[in-house]
C-alpha cells in the first residue's frame, strides 16, 4: 500500500474509532430529535389545554357563529347581565368573557365589543374571535345593502402573475423562494462543514505537534503525503458521520413524528382542515401545489447536485489545507485565534452576500464578482446556480477555484513543513512569511 | 576505507541565520559515528537533511555511492531527539503502521515487530494505549520501529535521554549488536561519556561550523600533551620538588591514593621521553602512580568549543 492510502487509512480509522466521536455521531441525532420531540410535547400539552371562553351576546346577531372545537369551548349565556356574567366567569376560571352589546347599527356594535380576561388573552385567540365577528359583520351590511354574499365571493378575482423566461420556461415568485431554499441550504452546509472538519484537520496536525510523532513521520514519507492524507481520511470521516447524522436523524424524526405527530396534527385539524377545504376548494390554490413540484422539477438539479460535488470538494479542501497550516504553525489550540480570522472572515462574507445580495439580485455585479472570488466562490455559486448561470461562468468559476487550491496547498505545504518541527515559539504572521521562503 | 554516507559542503539557511555552514563528514561503513556539538550547532539540521526531511541550499549528500533519492528513505532508520507516538493509538496497530510506512509489507512487519517484541519481553503491551505506558516503555517502543526495516544507516538523536540506566545499558548493546550485523550508526549527543564508549570516528560541530572530525583515536593523540600523573613517596619533599622543577614543566596533582604521597602533573616535551621520566623519579624515591594523561573526549570537546 502506498504512503498516502496509509495515512488516509489511519486518519479515518483514527478518527471512527475515537470514542468521542462516535458518541457525538449517534448522540447528536439523538438529542436534535429529542430537542423535537419535546417541542412537539410541549406543544401538545398546550394545546390540550381546553380554552373555555363566554359570550354574552345581547345583539343575538352572533351567537350561531361561536362553534366549539377541540381546543376553544365557547360558552353562550344568556338572560343575565354583565356584572353578574363577569362573576360567574370568573368563578367559573374560565378563560375570558366576550361581550357584544345591543346597538341600533352593526358599526355601533363593534365599536363597543369587549373582552373581559385574568390576563393578556393570546393575539390567536382574539384574531380567531375578531375573523368570525368581521365575516358575519360583513355580510350582514352586504345584505342590509340588498347585495348577495354568495355573489359577491363568486365575483372574486385570485390574480398570481405567470412568470416565463425568454427561453420559454415557466416559473414563479414561489419558485425564487425554492431557489434560494435549495442554493441556501447548499452553501450552508458547506459553510458548516468546512467549519466543522476544517477545526478538526487542524486539532490533528497540532496533536502529532504536540505528541511529538512528527518528525518520526516525517522521516518516512513527504510533508505533502502526510498533509493530504490527513485532510483526505478527515473528509472521509466528516462525511460518514454527516450521512449517519441524516440517516439516523431522519429516521428518529419518522418515529418521532408517527408517535407525537398524529396528535399533534389532531390539534392542529382545524386550522389545517380549512387550509386543506381551502386547497381542495380552490382550483387556483391546487395550482400552486402543482407549480411547487413543477418548479422543482425545473431547478437545474443535474447542474445542482454535479457543481455541488465539485465546489463542495474544492471549497472544503482550500480550506482545510489552510487549516492545516495554521495547526502546523501552533502549538496548541489557544495559539490559533490569531489566525482564524482570515478563514472565518471570508466564509462569513459569503454567507451574507449569499444570503442578502443574491436574494437581491442573482446576477448582478457583487453576487458575479464574489462568486468568481476562490474564497467565497463555493458558497455563492451554490447559491447562484439554482437561478440559472450560465455554464461557462460555473466552469471558470471552478477552474479559478482549483487553482487557487494549488497555489493554497502548496503554501500551505511550505508552512507545514516549516511549521511541524517548529516548537515553543508562537509564530507572527511575519514568521509565516518567513517561512515560505525556507 | 568505504564510505556509507558522504556529505559534501553542506549550506544550509534559515532565513538571514546560516545553520550549516560548509560542513561535510564522512561516515565509514560499519563505525558508529559520533556527531557532537552543543545546542543549537546544527546537527538536528544536518541530521534533518540526511534524512530529507529539509533540503540543503548548497551540497550534496551521497548514500551508498548513489545521490541522495526519496527512495533511500527506506535504507535509513532515524530516532529524532523530539520523539513520540500517538497517544490513543494502540502499540501494536502503531508499530504495524510506521513500519509499513518504511515500505515493510505488514506480514514482514508483523514478523518483525513478534521479534522485536519476544526479545524485549513485551509482547503483551500490544493492545495497550500508548498513553497507558511510561516514558521508558513508549522509547522502546519508538527504537523497535527505528530499526524494525532493518536499515543500513541508523540515526540515533540523544537516543539515551528518557532511559533509566538499565534500559540505557540495553539500548547500548542493541546498537553494537546492530553495528555487529553490519549496520552503521550516526550517533548525535553531547553526553559525552556515551561517546567515549560507542563511537569510534566523530565530527564535532560548532555554531555551524565543523571544527572537528575523523577517527576517535587519532583525535585522542593529536590532544595529547604529554602529561603525565604521578605519585612518589620519598622524605625530602623539598628537594625532590626543587628537582623535578629544574628538569619538568610541573604543577599540583590531585587524586586518590593511599598513602601519603607527593602528586605532581608532570609534562615532558618532545625531547623528552617517559622512560627518562620514570628512570628521574625512581632515582628520587618510589615511585606508586604513573599515568599518561589521555584527553578525554569531554576536555576535547570543551577545549575545541571554547577555542573557536
Amino acid at each position: 500500500m502506498n504512503h498516502f492510502a496509509l495515512i488516509t487509512k489511519r486518519e479515518f480509522l483514527n478518527k471512527v474509532k475515537n470514542k468521542s466521536f462516535i458518541i457525538m455521531t449517534f448522540l447528536s441525532p439523538l438529542i436534535m430529535v429529542a430537542v423535537f420531540a419535546l417541542v412537539a410535547y410541549l406543544t401538545q400539552l398546550n394545546n390540550d389545554n381546553v380554552r373555555v371562553i363566554s359570550v354574552l351576546d345581547e345583539s343575538k346577531l352572533f351567537e350561531s357563529e361561536f362553534k366549539s372545537t377541540v381546543n376553544t369551548k365557547y360558552d353562550v349565556l344568556t338572560d343575565i347581565n354583565l356584572d353578574d356574567a363577569k362573576k360567574i366567569v370568573q368563578e367559573a376560571e374560565n378563560y375570558g368573557l366576550l361581550y357584544i352589546p345591543k346597538a341600533d347599527n352593526i358599526d355601533a356594535i363593534a365599536d363597543k365589543i369587549m373582552f373581559y380576561s385574568e390576563d393578556s388573552p393570546s393575539i390567536i385567540v382574539m384574531e380567531k374571535i375578531e375573523n368570525r365577528i368581521e365575516e358575519k359583520a360583513r355580510n350582514i351590511k352586504l345584505k342590509n345593502s340588498g347585495l348577495d354574499p354568495e355573489l359577491i365571493k363568486k365575483l372574486n378575482v385570485n390574480i398570481s402573475t405567470n412568470l416565463e423566461t425568454y427561453g420559454g420556461e415557466k416559473t414563479s415568485k414561489l419558485g425564487s423562494g425554492l431557489k434560494l431554499a435549495f442554493g441556501g441550504a447548499a452553501g450552508y452546509l458547506l459553510f458548516m462543514f468546512i467549519i466543522i472538519y476544517g477545526n478538526m484537520i487542524m486539532r490533528s496536525v497540532i496533536e502529532e505537534k504536540t505528541s511529538r510523532i512528527i518528525e518520526i513521520i516525517i522521516s518516512s514519507v513527504k510533508p505533502i503525503q502526510l498533509l493530504l492524507g490527513k485532510i483526505v481520511g478527515t473528509s472521509l470521516a466528516g462525511i460518514s458521520q454527516f450521512i449517519i447524522w441524516v440517516l439516523i436523524g431522519g429516521l428518529l424524526m419518522t418515529v418521532v413524528s408517527a408517535i407525537f405527530g398524529i396528535n399533534v396534527a389532531e390539534s392542529q385539524m382545524t386550522q389545517n382542515q380549512e387550509l386543506i377545504n381551502g386547497v381542495a376548494n380552490n382550483p387556483e390554490a391546487q395550482n400552486e401545489l402543482l407549480l411547487i413540484i413543477q418548479e422543482i422539477q425545473n431547478l437545474p438539479l443535474a447542474n445542482l447536485i454535479i457543481m455541488f460535488i465539485f465546489f463542495f470538494i474544492g471549497g472544503y479542501l482550500l480550506y482545510s489545507s489552510l487549516y492545516a497550516a495554521i495547526g502546523a504553525a501552533v502549538d496548541n489550540e489557544t495559539d490559533t485565534q490569531q489566525f482564524m480570522l482570515p478563514i472565518i472572515m471570508p466564509l462569513i462574507l459569503a454567507i451574507y452576500v449569499g444570503f442578502f445580495t443574491v436574494i437581491e439580485n442573482p446576477h448582478g455585479t457583487v453576487s458575479q464578482v464574489f462568486s468568481y472570488i476562490p474564497f467565497t466562490s463555493p458558497v455563492v455559486m451554490l447559491m447562484r446556480i439554482p437561478f440559472g448561470v450560465p455554464i461557462w461562468q460555473q466552469l471558470l468559476s471552478l477552474a479559478l477555484l482549483i487553482g487557487t487550491f494549488y497555489v493554497t496547498v502548496l503554501f500551505a505545504a511550505k508552512i507545514y513543513r516549516v511549521g511541524i518541527l517548529m516548537y515553543g515559539k508562537k509564530p507572527s504572521y511575519k514568521d509565516l512569511y518567513k517561512w515560505l521562503k525556507y | 576505507m568505504s564510505h556509507l554516507l558522504v556529505a559534501e559542503n553542506i549550506i544550509k539557511n534559515y532565513g538571514d541565520f546560516r545553520a550549516l555552514n560548509n560542513v561535510s563528514i564522512e561516515v565509514p561503513k560499519g563505525s558508529i559515528f559520533g556527531l557532537l556539538g552543543p545546542n543549537g550547532a546544527g546537527k538536528t539540521t544536518l541530521i534533518r537533511i540526511i534524512n530529507q526531511i529539509t533540503m540543503p541550499d548548497e551540497g550534496s549528500v551521497i548514500l551508498d555511492g548513489e545521490n541522495l533519492k526519496s527512495h533511500h528513505i527506506r535504507d535509513i532508520g532515524y530516532l529524532p531527539e523530539e520523539r513520540g507516538l500517538y497517544k490513543s493509538m494502540k502499540v501494536g496497530e502503531q508499530a504495524l503502521y510506521l513500519a509499513q510506512l518504511k515500505g515493510l509489507s505488514k506480514a514482514q512487519a508483523k514478523e518483525r515487530l513478534k521479534y522485536w517484541f519476544d526479545k524485549f519481553e513485551i509482547s503483551d503491551w500490544w493492545n495497550k494505549k500508548i498513553q497507558e505506558l511510561s516514558k521508558g516503555m513508549a522509547q522502546k517502543i519508538q527504537f523497535i520501529v527505528t530499526v524494525l526495516h532493518q536499515p543500513k544507516l541508523l540515526i540515533f538523536d540523544e537516543p539515551f535521554s528518557g532511559f533509566d540506566p538499565i534500559n540505557a545499558n540495553l539500548i547500548k548493546d542493541e546498537i553494537l549488536q546492530l553495528r555487529e550485523e553490519g549496520a552503521t550508526v550516526i550517533f548525535a549527543t553531547h553526553r559525552m561519556e556515551s561517546v567515549e564508549e560507542l563511537c569510534d570516528h566523530i565530527a564535532l560541530i560548532h555554531e555551524s561550523n565543523k571544527v572537528l572530525d575523523g577517527k576517535l583515536i587519532d583525535i585522542k593523540r593529536q590532544y595529547k600533551s604529554n602529561l603525565f600523573e604521578i605519585g612518589l613517596l620519598s622524605d625530602d619533599k623539598s628537594g625532590v620538588t626543587q628537582y623535578l622543577k629544574e628538569r619538568f614543566e610541573i604543577s599540583e596533582a590531585t587524586f586518590k591514593t593511599i598513602n601519603n604521597e607527593m602528586k605532581f602533573n608532570v609534562k615532558i616535551d618532545k625531547h623528552q621521553s617517559a622512560n627518562q621520566l620514570i628512570s628521574h623519579l625512581t632515582s628520587k624515591g618510589e615511585l606508586t602512580h604513573f599515568v599518561e594523561v589521555i584527553p578525554s573526549v569531554n576536555d576535547i570537546f570543551i577545549q575545541t568549543v571554547q577555542n573557536n
